[in-house]
């Protein structure tokens, strides 16, 4: 990405200033069972308990299966807790109705998921403003793209773009709302390095310009270096939490 | 203003879509075209005939009489409830038309001297005639029309062997004749046929009707008890040869607009709720299969932050929007039907003014009712998607269940192959969708079989009217009755082969409180032109004893074989009596009660007398016969029928070609729409399975097979279905026509179930060619490397 880019990016984030005194989310005792009912019960989530600071890039590493998206889906308003309680700074996320969820998301989140999610009939600069349209203040669509070094691909259609390409496009339309936070279920579980350098730049870059708290869930335990911190998942249970003192950067990330 | 990309992912995939939104348009457009039609047209017909017999004061109540005095009008006048009364003469007249050889005949009616105050006809042009004149006339300027006449124009008339020249004043309309049929013909004759005003003392003095009466009409007042009305009258008039009051549902030009407007209401009151549930269905399936399609997309533009409501309203709106080009395209075509339906009217209806059927609320109406039928469609889907769980979207569906079973055993035995397995598990995965695909088509069939069978039931008709009972070539209609002699007098016109007599007689037949008022027609024993069938159509000979009924009036009056009917005579005789039913006659066109003639004169006492003549004629000398007619002083008309079969029958094919062009669209959009979105389903609902068979070595013609074997099996279900939708669509309609006017017989053949067949698996054969095109263009390994 170009430095007159960034500068531009500056300038139009500034105004997302939130108090660091308050974590961007804080989860108590948060519990999620599916089944019952005849099946087996499954507690995908067991009791969680996480304070995650705004403005960190945190990673989630954890075995397939143990509740990592799980928790990233209520963390970002998409499902209900089964017991326990979650914040979005001081709004606990765990009471709301599904009409307030709806619109926590539409002004507070930013979603990436592992395939790409783009709407198929509609180009990239389309893509992006489909959060655009309805987010209170969204930066122009063709900016979001340029942000992630698309500018020349607006124009696009999924079909025509390659895997990294269709990321950074799903990367592009998460920080058009200028979200409080970017939350990435396996960004790069379907690229090869190469595109999943790219894409993982485009993510630092947000976080590092924007401040955004950014929330990756990985099974690639390279991208871990990344991270301010490194959540540890296990059977619906965090095992361990390490802050990095030192981090590498994105193209540095080994494979 | 820049479109939201959410509605230009709607456009896309509205264009994506053309094919099956056009097919679904085109059925939608049918539904609102025939609606609009029909409820243009009931609406406009009733609103100008209203407006019409109200500003020309169309009587309520209509009787005849042989002859009451003048003086008897006062004391209709003053029964309560009558709000005015007009006495008229009436008379019949054969015409002598300049450069026409056709005989041609007319109806005298006069003109009241103080100027009629009730069925007041309508000036077209020229003026009235003059209250003093013995030959200024009025005529309906369908006849002059059809003659070329003008007002100033001369024209001869034959009424009780009196010749008169008779100068057109004026042309007129009336309410009373808005559809007029000449005595015995099925069909109106403009030129053959006049309507001929004259004024009163001109007309009593041709008939010899001074001071006297034979034509009444009545108004009554609003809260008037019609019934009472009615006996009231017909007491007053009984003295003087009275034939029975009725209301206007006997009057003939109004019961005929009835039986049109009942035919529109019919046709309104089954077509489109046919049509706009096939659109509900299809608008449901696509929709469903859209939704269940673009799962994963409804969970991210969940995640985005897009409402339920959102999504639920964005499919619905593709719905709309097929829908709003539905209506336009039913709107446009609606509008074309509509007009040529009121140049079909105006052909046969004689109306003041246009009828104009294209109000803006019934566009309205029409365009509301396609929509609604759209949303409800979509509703299911859009449901669907407002309540997909944003994580679950997000995660793919469940494989359908399937579970062994019943098919899985009989497979087993017959060795059914897989492929054929594949597409018998695919019809019972989804039970109703295979339901209604069927029954889809089969409304395809139904049309064509319900529209068809129309056909060979008038077919049936004229067989049985015209070449199997009333087989003379002509009938001369007697101006008065006649002693037998005039059966001699008429074998030595020219031409004449063979003469048969009838005998009409004016009753009122009873059973109990039911009771019919008709005429007895008496023939000879042995006769071979009119003849009488029974209900199996075999000629009947007619008893010496007793009176043969036709099925309808047997029907009415409750009665059958062995029972007596009351006979009343009416007319200018006087008496009653019991006759027994001998035996129950088929009869399509009126109704109708037959005797022999002696046993008649027998039976009132007197000789046997005429008032009809049926001939068989030499066909090579029809113009001498023509000729001789003109001059025939004790006739008052005279029926070729074999002029009412061809006109009948002409009238008939250009009906039916224009039933044959309308029904085998509708029933071929409707079989389209249905087969070829149905094919597309399976085909996105398959692409994998079938793409892996392809892996597998199968060959293209193979895994079409899979594909169309299941629209082919639907198609088939659907045949003996249609032909029984059809055939019961075809019942009820032969119920709905049944009338005094005519009936029609329920005849469905085996010719009219294979071309319905033929048309609709040529139609679902085009539509699975479509599909396959596009499964032999579809690259299927590529759609097993994307995932769902
Ligand atoms: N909708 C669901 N219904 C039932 N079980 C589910 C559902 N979603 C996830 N699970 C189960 O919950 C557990 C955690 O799943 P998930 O959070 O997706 O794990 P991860 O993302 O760490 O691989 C798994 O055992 C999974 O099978
Ligand atoms: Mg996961």
């Amino acid at each position: 990405m170009t430095h007159v880019l960034k500068k531009s990016i500056v300038s139009i984030m500034s105004e997302n200033v939130v108090s660091k005194d308050i974590p961007a989310f804080r989860t108590r005792a948060i519990t999620k069972v599916y089944g019952g009912h005849g099946t087996a019960k499954v507690h995908a989530l067991d009791g969680v308990d996480l304070d995650l600071p705004e403005g960190e890039l945190v990673v989630l590493l954890g075995p397939s299966g143990s509740g990592k998206s799980t928790l990233l889906n209520i963390l970002g308003g998409l499902d209900h807790a089964t017991s326990g309680q979650a914040w979005f700074r001081d709004q606990d996320l765990t009471t709301m109705t599904d009409r307030q969820l709806t619109r926590y998301r539409r002004d507070n989140v930013g979603f990436v998921f592992q395939f790409y999610n783009l709407v198929a009939s509609l180009t990239a600069a389309e893509n992006v403003a489909l959060v655009t349209d309805i987010a209170p203040n969204p930066m122009p669509a063709e900016e979001a793209l340029a942000l992630v070094g698309l500018q020349d691909r607006q124009h696009h259609f999924p079909a025509q773009m390659s895997g990294g390409e269709q990321q950074r496009v799903a990367i592009a339309r998460a920080i058009a709302k200028r979200p409080g936070v970017l939350l990435c279920d396996e960004p790069t579980g379907a690229l090869d390095s190469k595109t999943g350098t790219a894409v993982l730049a485009a993510l630092e870059d947000v976080n590092t310009q924007f401040g955004t708290t950014t929330l990756v869930i990985t099974h690639n335990a390279g991208i871990r270096k990344m991270a301010h911190r490194v959540i540890r998942f296990q059977d619906g249970r965090v095992v361990e939490i390490e802050e990095n003192k030192t981090r590498i950067r994105a193209h540095e990330v080994t494979w | 203003m820049r479109l939201h990309a959410l509605d230009l992912k709607l456009l896309r995939d509205l264009w994506r879509l053309k094919a099956q939104a056009l097919a679904i348009a085109l059925v939608l457009a049918c539904g609102v075209a025939i609606f609009m039609t029909g409820l243009g047209m009931v609406r406009a017909l009733d609103a100008t005939l209203e407006d019409y017999y109200n500003r020309q004061h169309f009587a309520d109540v209509f009787a005849s009489a042989r002859r009451a005095p003048i003086s008897l009008l006062r004391d209709v006048e003053a029964i309560d409830g009558v709000q005015s009364a007009q006495a008229r003469v009436v008379g019949s007249v054969v015409l002598d038309l300049p450069g026409r050889a056709a005989p041609a005949s007319g109806r005298v009616i006069s003109l009241p001297t103080a100027g009629p105050t009730l069925n007041i006809p309508l000036l077209v042009s020229g003026r009235f005639p003059l209250e003093s004149s013995r030959d200024e006339v009025l005529v309906t300027a369908r006849f002059a029309e059809a003659n070329g006449y003008h007002p100033g124009d001369r024209f001869a008339a034959i009424a009780d062997g009196k010749r008169l020249t008779l100068t057109v004043t004026g042309t007129v309309r009336s309410p009373e004749f808005i559809y007029t049929l000449p005595p015995g013909g099925l069909m109106p004759d403009d030129a053959g046929y006049a309507i001929i005003w004259m004024p009163e003392t001109a007309a009593a003095g041709v008939f010899d009707m001074s001071g006297a009466f034979n034509d009444l009409s009545v108004r009554l007042r609003r809260d008037a008890n019609r019934e009472a009305m009615i006996d009231e009258i017909d007491k007053l008039l009984e003295p003087w040869g009275g034939i029975g009051a009725h209301e206007r549902d006997q009057q003939m030009s109004h019961a005929f607009m009835q039986a049109e407007l009942d035919q529109l209401r019919n046709m309104s009151a089954v077509l489109p709720p046919i049509l706009f549930g096939i659109t509900v269905f299809l608008v449901n399936m696509v929709l469903g299969r859209i939704v269940a399609l673009e799962r994963s997309e409804i969970g991210l533009l969940k995640a985005l932050g897009y409402r339920d409501s959102e999504i639920a309203i964005h499919y619905l709106m593709l719905a709309l929007l097929i829908a709003a080009f539905g209506v336009c395209l039913g709107w446009a075509a609606g509008a074309w039907l509509s007009s040529g339906m009121s140049r079909l009217y105006a052909k046969f209806f004689d109306f003041p003014w246009l009828v104009h059927p294209h109000s803006i609320d019934v566009y309205a109406i029409a365009g509301m009712i396609g929509l609604v039928a759209a949303g409800i469609g979509a509703l299911r889907a859009a449901w669907a998607a407002a309540v997909l769980a944003p994580a679950v979207a997000m995660s793919p569906p469940v494989p359908p269940s399937f579970r062994h079973g019943f098919l899985d055993a009989v497979s087993d035995r017959l060795h059914i192959p897989q492929t054929m397995m594949m597409v018998l598990r695919g019809l019972r995965r989804w039970p109703f969708r295979t339901a209604f695909t069927s029954l889809g088509l089969s409304l395809g069939v139904a049309i064509l079989v319900a529209s068809n069978f129309m056909l060979d039931s008038l077919d049936a008709v004229i067989d049985t009217a015209f070449f199997k009972s009333n087989r003379q070539h002509a009938t001369l209609v007697l101006a008065h009755e006649r002693p037998l002699s005039a059966v001699a007098d008429a074998r030595h016109l020219p031409g004449v082969l063979m003469v048969e007599p009838q005998f009409d007689l004016p009753v009122t037949m009873s059973v109990g409180p039911r009771e019919k008022k008709l005429a007895i027609s008496a023939r000879p024993a042995g006769g071979d032109l009119a003849r009488t069938l029974d209900i199996d159509e075999k000629p009947v000979a007619l008893p010496e004893n007793g009176v043969l009924l036709s099925a309808k009036l047997a029907q009415h009056l409750g009665v059958g074989p062995g029972d007596q009917v009351h006979v009343t005579l009416s007319g200018s005789r006087q008496g009653q009596t019991f006759l027994p039913v001998a035996a129950v006659t088929q009869q399509y066109i009126g109704i109708g009660a037959y005797m022999r003639l002696d046993t008649l004169a027998a039976q009132l006492n007197e000789e046997p007398r005429v008032t009809s003549l049926n001939l068989w004629i030499d066909t090579d000398k029809l113009p001498e016969l023509q000729a001789a007619l003109k001059s025939m002083p004790a006739l008052a008309t005279s029926v070729m029928l074999t002029d009412v079969r061809e006109s009948f029958q002409d009238t008939i094919s250009e009906n039916v070609r224009i039933n044959t062009v309308l029904f085998l669209t509708i029933s071929a959009l409707i079989t389209i729409g249905v087969a070829y979105n149905g094919a597309r389903i399976q085909l996105s609902e398959r692409a994998r399975e079938l793409a892996s068979l392809r892996i597998l070595g199968f060959t293209r013609a193979e895994v079409s097979t899979i594909l169309l074997g299941e629209t082919a099996i639907l198609a088939l279900i659907a045949q003996p279905l249609g032909w029984l939708i059809g055939g019961w669509i075809a019942w009820a309609m032969v119920t709905g026509f049944d009338s005094d006017l005519y009936r029609i017989p329920l005849v469905l053949t085996r010719q009219n179930f294979a071309n319905a067949s033929l048309v609709t698996l040529a139609a679902v054969t085009a539509a699975a060619l479509l599909v396959r095109r596009r499964l032999d263009k579809a690259d299927l390994i590529a759609v097993l490397k994307t995932r769902e």
